[in-house]
């Protein structure tokens, strides 16, 4: 992020939501994020386990940010990633089988997720823990908000429900190509043109 | 352990073609997207990932079978594989330096990016899921990065043509055209499923 980005509660908030969302404007960590969105349930679990390792990591980088030597602080910080997520690997299997099963890789692939590492490098090694927690929560949520529209959109139109209950009519023929890699690419696509879209608006009204 | 019964022949085609680590499992988006701007590094990127991938996935695969599973320490591995990956990256780069100083320019600053590619750690992943023996993930690790390699110059090209034009809308240009473009190879690639898929 650049040095004017806003250092307040409020401007990280709206920064990390909107101006700089991690999906539409940065691209970043869409590795494990399309292939959790054909249901909502996993992506809602998938994201929490996000905003938790986010969160948790950039607390810990911010405040051990001094001991780490410069040279090797990548490796520590994916130390630490690594350490969160296998929690967060923990606790799935034992509370909730079924979507740990469903998630498969994924959940470890959190690790490589490029927001986590990317938030960590560019806010929690020159902010305090506090903001640095913050800053965590608020870009693993930005991410988590669109994930959601996309697994909102892919879940109705591929089954016809919401959290597994069936809301479409009988009559509704689901359509397979949703469940399917390509339509999260395509579903993807015209979120990132409607965000910039309306982005260049408001840059033209400014 | 009872490793899948699939063909070794099927299992590199599926690698490669209907079970693309980057079309159909999403793996190694980020260097996908911000390198493919460019034909040249796109190849070189390429080859360093298959080269890393078939490497790490032989490695990680003796590790786990050989320390982390007879010593049950295997909700370690997440940790222990990304080291192995990390560490094999820094070993490559020192014997490609010694042995080819023409492949080590080329490759030159992609190596170290390797580390934080999903798609190795993936195929790690997907490796012990699924429980492929030692020959299965040599196969499917190489054929998982000829694949990677072959997606991304596929789109380098395609970007290359694209990226030209005036006619797209403001807001749809860079990352939303790339997306909706891989989209589409997506569905072509996903075209042979019919044929054979290792899921």
């Amino acid at each position: 992020m650049s040095d004017t980005a806003p250092k307040t509660v409020g401007g990280i908030l709206t920064d990390n939501l909107w101006h700089s969302n991690p999906i539409f404007m940065q691209v970043l960590g869409i590795c494990s994020a399309l292939a959790v969105t054909n249901l909502l349930t996993n992506t809602f679990i998938m994201s929490v386990g996000v905003i938790f390792t986010t969160m948790m990591s950039n607390f810990t980088v911010s405040i051990i940010k001094g001991l780490i030597p410069r040279k090797v602080r990548m490796m520590v910080q994916v130390l630490i990633i690594a350490f969160y997520v296998i929690i967060v690997d923990i606790v799935l299997r034992a509370y909730m089988p079924d979507i740990h099963e469903a998630l498969g890789p994924y959940v470890g692939l959190i690790i490589t997720n490029c927001i986590i590492m990317g938030r960590a490098e560019a806010f929690a090694q020159s902010n305090g823990p506090g903001l640095s927690l913050w800053d965590g929560i608020t870009s693993a949520s930005g991410y988590m908000g669109v994930l959601l529209v996309i697994a909102f959109f892919r879940e109705i139109l591929a089954f016809g429900s919401l959290f597994g209950f069936r809301i479409m009519p009988n009559w509704f023929e689901p359509w397979i190509i949703m469940a399917m890699p390509p339509s999260a690419f395509f579903f993807l696509g015209i979120i990132i043109w409607i965000g910039k879209t309306i982005m260049n608006h408001e840059e033209a009204a400014a | 352990m009872n490793a899948p019964d699939i063909g070794l022949f099927s299992l590199f085609f599926a690698s490669i073609f209907t079970s693309n680590i980057l079309l159909a499992n999403f793996l190694g988006m980020c260097s996908f997207i911000a390198i493919s701007k460019d034909l040249k590094s796109s190849n070189g990127l390429g080859l360093a990932v298959t080269v890393v991938l078939t490497v790490t996935g032989a490695a990680n695969w003796l590790i786990l079978h050989y320390i982390l599973i007879p010593y049950d320490l295997i909700y370690l591995r997440f940790i222990i594989f990304i080291l192995v990956i990390a560490a094999m990256v820094q070993i490559l780069e020192m014997v490609i330096d010694r042995v080819s100083q023409k492949l080590y320019i080329t490759l030159g600053i992609f190596l170290p990016l390797i580390t934080v590619n999903c798609a190795i750690l993936g195929v790690s992943l997907f490796i012990e899921i699924r429980e492929y023996n030692f020959v299965q993930t040599v196969i499917y690790s190489l054929g998982s990065g000829l694949g990677w390699w072959l997606a991304i110059v596929a789109l380098a090209a395609i970007r290359n043509k694209t990226e030209k034009t005036k006619t797209v809308p403001a807001g749809l240009q860079g990352s939303g055209l790339t997306m909706i473009t891989i989209g589409l190879m997506a569905l072509a690639f996903i075209g042979f499923s019919g044929m054979l898929s290792v899921q």
